[in-house]
């Protein structure tokens, strides 16, 4: 069964379709790989191995019946455990939420479950999503399958390591300024932010309600193509979803083909500051695209010199808000001082326990952000940056069908680099914030090992609103460039962990 | 609660003009609430109508209620405001326990309607258009009840209690610019004004539009300046005047309040003040300062809400008649007198005099019953609350009486039958045999048998001292136990004298 895990998503699809191996049995087969493994790595927050086990055998039944036609039907899926589901416990990665079972199913669980696809377990997560590294979840960091002492990206590190060390095939993330595609750089994964509105953010703790998108992450770009259409598509309940299809991405990522496509390389984002192998595989990665008929233009983004700035004055604002109602009223952890009980003592007590420090700090910003007083200076100037970005976006995507930058300055830090310097963690996402900020879909594709640690470094893909199509299709063909140049899959140079 | 010190009115007004303004909420009567499918349903189970959207779980989205945008531009529109053709939402952040997720999803700076007017007529007669600022979409918060404690607020009680089923239902709150100019009437004019917006919403048919269940709510503001003076004056905002007569209680207490702190040389603090029906006074809440900090700012999980020209006009071409041409006309079909007309308006009757006769009966005859007989009953009943019946059956009762089916009196008894449910008039009639008596061979036995006993009536009849047949039609009334026809009676009694 051990091959099994090695086997990418749409390889497993097939099998299933076949008949040649059961749901059953992949299922079991990535369960047993955690029980392995996930001692050391600790992607998952919540594994219920006997419900896994009894939904792929269903999955099997129906499929057998002809009830479950979709591509993916059988394929097991870890998810975030920022997305509700009524069959596991939700925390966001945060102690206020510690045992909460929501009583609803986010909508991309439901579109998993009616896919066929059972879910292994609730992966790690930075608490409600915000952090670089794990290190902010209130249940202790995941580790990168590269090196254990280093950080799986965040805040999606969970799902990241859960793919790049084999405990599932594909997994789910959701990227509100890179937390989709930082780890998938830092693991040698795929990732991808779709359009803001392409899938359904229903279900999805908010962190940044206009800047959350829920995406695919996998360990090549076709699966992660293939999930993305599991998940895509429009929903009554997110008001903000977009009301048309985008295409298929599964079609798009099996074109594999940059002939005649102009690629934008971002004046701002092309490997200044970078550590020098992720500059290194990035102008090789430049070449490659040319070679293959690629053109490739400079573009000039003057506005994202603010984006960080920006980015941490409309999220915090945002996340002030939303985190609003863990009160401890109608859910989640309740503390009650020893004495004088009233409702704001409750409440603060409780969130003063609840809430770690990093989300403190972004409530604190927020609040401080939105006050009157401070209202233009900090918000109101924040939303005029991100006007300004969307601007620089449009020139870019004028001159450039895809825009090209390395997806993170560093490869995988080591725990506690960061972690004591929120400035330093928050320029990681320097390169997918602006993204998110313009509500464009961005990828992470593996782009080599860096020369002076063997790590994994990544490269950023960015189409316009609406092109997602565009990402798997360069992706997908710098994935098979990348293939022919190493020999084989980035993935299969990680270290062989230690089985328990 | 110590009565605060007043200014005899007359005197406040000699020393001060008033300035009010009113912010009405209107809840809307949709069949699911604002932001989700939740039933908008009053006096249900506690938290029997709440779904993770309506009580914030983790998670959950808005999304806006169709029904609810269009109530909302029909309300602006017969308020003759503009339509705004995109309008976002606003979180309005604040952390109580009735708003489940801490922050009120309401319009802000960009309001569905905005810059209308609204004639409203006072008792006087004296016609005001008071002009409205704006009128926009928010969501209500959930009931919170205090258990324990002396002072019935959440400061102070055991524990209280939420009940999320009101949490979401959609409001349109209706704000109107400073009134100036009512002088003595503003009192007034704040109550007929609010009765002309419950008016309106009711003809739209957008909300049940009952006070009593806080279906229309306001809030008064007032402030007082001195004659002549430019720059307002302070005001109070009072909340819980939740019908027409605590509202015009409320202002003129208001007024004669401020005016005694003014003219003794204090100065009014901005603040919400909480109006007591049973000790007629308003009492000190939340100071209230132009400083809150809402920290208000584009609800992101919205998109704007955009309707289109089709849309604004197609709602605009199903709009009722506006209650100032309703009144004219109505005035004009019933042929009342000013002073009779006024009266109707005033007792906030007009809806069940047009139907009464809609349903057949004569106009001055609905009016005669519902300003007569029902008021004196609803008056006299501890709510005030309407009377059990319905117009159509106060028609039928007039239409017994046209038909000389029934008299007076037997009306009385048989009204009384139909307020203790007992049927309609007609079966009432039927079923207890109250018809009166217009069989000549009974009233003529009744007749001789009054007249043995007062001979002298026929001779004074045909003396043509007409009063004298009045003793015998009050024996005969009484011997048939009021079921008599009275008026025949009396052709039988001349007939008999002239033969």
């Amino acid at each position: 069964m051990t091959d099994l895990i090695r086997k990418s998503a749409s390889e497993l699809a097939e099998l299933i379709s076949k008949g040649e191996v059961s749901s059953v049995e992949v299922t079991r087969a990535h369960l047993d790989r955690s029980a392995a493994v996930d001692g050391a790595v600790h992607s998952y927050l919540y594994q219920n191995p006997e419900a896994s086990l009894i939904a792929a055998a269903e999955v099997d039944r129906a499929r057998a019946a002809g009830e479950i036609t979709s591509p993916l039907a059988g394929v097991p899926i870890a998810v975030k455990d920022n997305l509700t589901t009524t069959d596991a416990p939700t925390t966001s990665g945060s102690k206020i939420l510690q045992g909460w079972v929501p009583p609803y199913d986010a909508t991309v669980v439901k579109k998993l479950r009616a896919a066929g696809m059972p879910i292994l377990g609730k992966t790690n997560l930075d608490e409600f999503a915000m952090g670089s590294s794990t290190e902010f979840s209130a249940y202790g960091p995941s580790k990168n399958p590269w090196d254990l002492t280093r950080i799986p990206g965040g805040s999606g590190g969970g799902s990241s390591s859960v793919v790049s060390s084999f405990q599932a095939p594909l997994a789910i993330g959701s990227d509100t300024g890179g937390s989709i595609r930082f780890p998938g750089a830092v693991t040698g994964t795929v990732g991808t932010k779709p359009t803001y509105g392409a899938v359904s953010r229903y279900g999805l703790i908010a962190l940044a309600s206009s800047l959350d998108q829920i995406g695919p992450v996998a360990r090549n770009v076709l699966d992660t193509a293939m999930l993305q259409d599991v998940i895509a598509g429009h929903d009554p309940h997110d008001s903000t979803s977009l009301p048309e299809s985008l295409g298929s991405m599964t079609a798009a990522a099996l074109k594999q083909d940059v002939k005649g496509m102009r690629i934008g390389v971002i004046k701002q984002l092309s490997g200044e500051g970078f550590q020098p192998g992720v500059a290194a595989r990035f102008k090789e990665s430049l070449n490659l695209l040319a070679a293959a008929g690629a053109e490739i233009v400079e573009v000039d983004c003057p506005s994202f010199e603010y984006a960080i700035a920006a980015y941490y004055l409309i999220l915090p604002a945002e996340a002030s808000s939303n985190l609003a109602k863990f009160d401890s009223v109608r859910f989640g952890m309740r503390v009650e001082p020893n004495e004088n009980a009233t409702i704001e003592r409750v409440m603060a007590a409780t969130r003063e326990a609840g809430f770690g420090p990093e989300v403190k700090r972004r409530i604190i910003l927020g609040t401080y952000a939105l006050s009157s007083g401070s209202y233009d200076k900090f918000y109101g100037a924040a939303l005029k940056v991100r006007t300004l970005i969307q601007r620089d976006f449009d020139a870019a995507f004028a001159k450039a069908d895809v825009l090209v930058s390395p997806t993170a300055p560093t490869t995988a830090f080591k725990f506690g680099d960061k972690i004591d310097d929120p400035l330093a963690m928050y320029l990681n996402d320097i390169a997918t914030i602006p993204a998110n900020l313009a509500g464009i879909p961005g990828m992470s594709v593996p782009n080599g090992l860096a020369d002076e640690d063997g790590l994994p470094v990544g490269i950023q893909l960015l189409a316009p609103a609406r092109e997602d199509a565009r990402l798997y299709q360069v992706g997908g063909w710098l994935e098979k460039a990348h293939e022919e140049i190493w020999g084989k899959r980035m993935i299969d140079f990680a270290p062989e962990l230690e089985v328990k | 609660m110590a009565k605060a010190e007043l200014m005899n009115y007359e005197q406040a007004l000699e020393q001060f003009e008033v300035v009010i303004g009113l912010e009405v909420h209107v809840e809307l009567n949709t069949n699911t609430k604002m932001f989700c499918g939740c039933k908008n349903e009053f006096g249900n189970e506690p938290n029997t109508n709440v779904c993770p959207i309506c009580i914030a779980l983790p998670g959950a989205l808005p999304a806006v209620n169709k029904t609810a945008v269009e109530s909302s531009i029909k309300i602006g529109l017969a308020l003759g405001c503009e339509i705004a053709p995109t309008g976002r939402f606003a979180r309005k952040n604040y952390f109580y326990p009735d708003l489940a997720k801490n922050f009120q999803t309401s319009q802000y700076d960009e309001p569905i309607a905005f810059e209308g007017s609204l004639d409203v007529e006072v008792p006087s007669g004296k016609v005001h258009t008071v002009l409205i600022e704006r009128a926009h979409m928010e969501e209500d918060a959930g009931k919170l009840t205090h258990i324990g404690g002396s002072t019935g607020r959440i400061q102070g009680a055991e524990y209280s209690l939420v009940d999320y089923n009101r949490a979401g239902v959609p409001l349109v709150e209706i704000v109107t610019k400073p009134v100036y100019g009512a002088g003595a009437e503003a009192p007034e004019l704040a109550a007929a004004y609010v009765r002309s917006i419950r008016e309106i919403v009711k003809g739209l048919g957008v909300s049940d539009a009952r006070m009593e269940r806080g279906n229309v709510r306001c809030d008064a503001n007032v402030s007082l300046r001195k004659h002549g003076a430019e720059k307002l004056g302070t005001r109070t905002e009072t909340k819980n005047v939740n019908s027409l007569r605590s509202i015009e209680r409320a202002v003129r207490y208001e007024i004669q309040r401020q005016a005694h702190i003014l003219a003794n040389g204090g100065t009014i603090i901005q603040e919400t003040r909480h109006w007591h029906e049973d000790k007629g006074a308003t009492s000190a809440g939340r100071p209230k300062s132009d400083a809150d900090d809402y920290r208000y700012f584009p609800e992101p999980d919205l998109v704007p809400v955009q309707p289109s020209r089709e849309l604004i006009e197609a709602l605009r071409a199903t709009l009722p008649e506006k209650p100032a041409d309703r009144r004219k006309r109505l005035a004009g079909e019933w042929g009342f007198s000013e002073l009779e007309f006024r009266d109707v308006v005033n007792a906030d009757l007009l809806d069940q005099i047009e139907e009464t006769v809609t349903a057949g009966a004569k106009p001055q005859a609905a009016r005669k019953w519902w300003m007569g007989e029902l008021a004196r009953i609803a008056n006299e009943s501890e709510e005030g609350a309407v009377p059990n019946i319905t117009p159509a059956q106060v028609a039928e009762l007039a239409k017994l009486i046209e038909d000389g089916k029934i008299n007076d009196r037997l009306a009385r008894e048989v009204l009384g039958y139909v307020l203790a449910g007992e049927g309609s008039p007609a079966e009432i009639v039927a079923a207890r045999g109250l018809e009166v008596v217009s069989d000549d061979g009974a009233l003529i036995a009744a007749i001789e048998a009054a007249l043995a006993s007062q001979p002298d009536v026929i001779p004074a009849i045909r003396e043509g001292r007409m009063q004298a047949a009045g003793q015998v039609i009050g024996a005969v009334m009484k011997a048939m136990a009021g079921s008599a026809d009275a008026a025949r009676v009396r052709e039988l009694l001349i007939e008999m004298a002239n033969k």
